[in-house]
């Protein structure tokens, strides 16, 4: 049963990484109707910026946490205002094969650099052992980072449910057209919104720098289980992609403890049975994609 | 840009067969000379250039224009031909392996396991459209590849698996400047079967399910089982190409079921023109030679050319580069044609002009 709970724990914090990525996925296309393919290049740039950070100038992690989502939203900026932006009129498609050609510049721009191999990335000292969660121990730093995903999707949450700028995020994901038409100028908001979920993506990559293995390649497998996580929990809902993120992570630490076999698979056979039994996710509405 | 330049754009895109086929007609010579200095130039090929390379280019061909089917003629963006392209690469490799099977009953093993696997994932991303279809097919295909990674005993994991030198009726065909002659064939029918396809009354529902797939629906037809249709042929011919590139190569490897593959085909059809079906080729030539030339010169990091090409094509040249020839062709037509008639009917040329602009 200890066993079981631990499982569920790692499953906790590997679900962590997929719903910030999941949660910024939402974002983007909430606001601009693009799906970004290099979400999960980013992801490898925040953990390869937080590497880069310690190496040549001997920033340590907490002040990459803050430095590296924050250079990396605005590399997503300037990302949408020179490519992105000229192709949101046009086919959803287009963007989608942009920001996947996007994603082979970024990794092999990093394989230019670092080789096709793994950099070591150790944790901070402050959490480097671990703690007593009653039942079992476990590394702090796992906890610091379950703890540190949870409060970043309320604050998130929080985020477009309380403010001005999320109320309109929110109305312009709904009805863009009716949103302009209330005098909200709906354009001004699309660049910093992309710009918010690429940082996401980078604060999940410099979280996965000490515990997983910084390579250029991190982020292309990832973001395709997180897609498939997206299409579980609603493409169009963001409260869906957090909880499917959160519930897959589970999921798959628990899967891998009874069928071993089955622990890279199967979030792909859930979203094949939610795809038979809700074409639109678990929390997708129809009407959503067009 | 607006969204009627945009719906603009898909029309010139959708008219830009048929504008084609009209000045054909007109010139019904010119088809002929067209296909038969294509058909000259695939036997010449591995004359001109190293054998091996011509069959991949080949095979890339047959890949890109299954991926072409789906993409340029139904609208629908599959991610995820790697796994028809891999699973066949393996079924056809373990046919001869294991089995000793000829070549031709190792292709058709392939394509068969190839239409198989595409019912079911067929089945459930023909619920989806747009972007979510894309965003499916890359999951799935993602799924065979673990699959393929797990099932060492068969598939020989990260190792890969290595085949038998191919063979046909007792001739050795291991010199690939052979068995380029022995390839070819199947990989015309390949291409003949989508031209025959796109050619016909199923053809036509398939363009109509892209520009309009809910009039489709009024209109009494099936939308999802059509679509289920041309997935599953689309991946029987990326079968049949994973299959023979297999073979040709005596190896299949994990790389053949991976993302980039599906990423390969994709820009293979985006780059020659989508919905052109012989974009596809033009495409894949280029691709497939740039890939050999830059790891011939030693240049490992080929996604910074590749990638920086899709970015390129994508945003100023997303009519491709058979597309672009039709356009240009299509305006030499028109410019044509519009002074006579207006020579014949004075007065009435604005309304003529209007009406044969698409």
């Amino acid at each position: 049963m200890v066993n079981v709970i631990q499982q569920l724990f790692n499953g906790l914090v590997g679900g962590g990484f997929l719903a910030l990525l999941a949660l910024g996925l939402a974002v983007i296309f909430g606001m601009l109707r693009v799906v970004n393919f290099a979400h999960g290049a980013f992801y490898m740039l925040g953990a390869f910026g937080a590497y880069l950070l310690l190496t040549e100038a001997g920033v340590n992690f907490w002040l990459a946490l803050l430095v590296v989502p924050a250079a990396l939203a605005v590399v997503g900026m300037a990302l949408e205002r020179a490519f992105v932006h000229r192709l949101t009129q046009l086919d959803p498609l287009y963007n989608f094969l942009l920001t996947f050609g996007i994603t082979l510049i970024l990794q092999d721009l990093i394989k230019v650099r670092y080789g096709n191999q793994s950099q070591p990335y150790s944790r901070p000292a402050l959490l480097d052992g671990s703690v007593n969660l009653g039942l079992f121990q476990y590394p702090s730093y796992q906890v610091f980072v379950l703890g540190f995903a949870i409060v970043l999707c309320l604050l998130v949450w929080l985020l477009l449910t309380r403010t001005r700028v999320g109320m309109i995020v929110r109305a312009a994901t709904e009805r863009p057209e009716l949103t302009r038409s209330l005098g909200v100028d709906v354009g001004r908001w699309v660049t910093p919104v992309f710009g918010f979920g690429i940082g996401l993506a980078a604060l999940a990559g410099v979280l996965a720098a000490p515990m997983r293995a910084v390579h250029p390649m991190m982020g292309s497998d990832l973001i395709i289980t997180v897609f498939a996580v997206v299409v579980i929990g609603g493409l169009g809902s963001i409260f869906g992609s957090v909880v499917a993120g959160f519930g897959i992570g589970m999921a798959q630490a628990v899967g891998n403890l009874y069928v071993p076999a089955l622990s890279q698979t199967l979030v792909f056979i859930l979203m094949a049975v939610v795809l038979l039994w809700r074409p639109t996710g678990l929390f997708g509405r129809e009407g959503v994609l067009t | 840009m607006s969204v009627r330049a945009a719906s603009t754009a898909l029309r010139e895109r959708m008219d830009g067969a048929g504008v084609t086929e009209r000045a054909m007609r007109a010139r019904p010579g010119v088809r002929w000379v067209l296909l038969a200095g294509g058909l000259l130039f695939a036997v010449a090929l591995p004359w001109l250039m190293y054998p091996p390379i011509a069959f991949d280019i080949a095979c890339f061909a047959l890949l890109a224009i299954a991926v072409d089917l789906l993409l340029g003629y139904t609208g629908l963006l599959s991610f995820g031909h790697a796994a028809f392209w891999g699973t066949a690469a393996y079924t056809a490799t373990v046919m001869g392996e294991r089995f000793g099977a000829p070549l031709p009953l190792a292709v058709l093993a392939a394509v068969l396991a190839a239409a198989l696997l595409a019912v079911p994932v067929g089945y459930l991303a023909v619920k989806c459209t747009g972007i979510y279809f894309a965003m499916v097919t890359l999951a799935f295909a993602q799924m065979i590849f673990f699959v393929a990674n797990q099932w060492r005993t068969v598939t020989g994991g990260e190792n890969g698996l290595v085949g038998p030198p191919p063979e046909l009726f007792g001739i050795d065909l291991s010199d690939p400047f052979l068995f380029y002659y022995a390839g070819l064939p199947f990989i015309l029918a390949g291409i003949a079967l989508a031209w025959r396809v796109v050619h016909s009354p199923f053809g036509r529902v398939m363009v109509a399910i892209r520009d309009n797939p809910s009039r489709v629906q009024a209109l009494g037809y099936p939308v999802h089982r059509y679509k289920l249709g041309v997935f599953v042929i689309s991946a029987t011919l990326a079968g049949l190409a994973g299959g023979l590139f297999a073979i040709s190569h005596g190896f299949a490897s994990l790389q053949e079921v991976y993302w980039t593959t599906s990423g390969k085909a994709v820009m293979i059809v985006v780059l020659g023109g989508m919905g052109t079906l012989w974009g596809s080729v033009v495409g894949s030539y280029l691709v497939v030679q740039l890939e050999y030339f830059l790891s011939g010169a030693g240049f490992g990091e080929i996604g910074l050319v590749t990638g920086s090409i899709f970015v390129v094509v994508v945003l100023l040249f997303r009519r491709g580069i058979w597309g672009s020839a039709q356009h240009l062709l299509r305006e030499r037509v028109q410019r044509s044609r519009v002074p006579a008639e207006r020579r014949s009917r004075p007065g009435r040329d604005d309304a003529e002009q209007e009406g044969s602009a698409p």
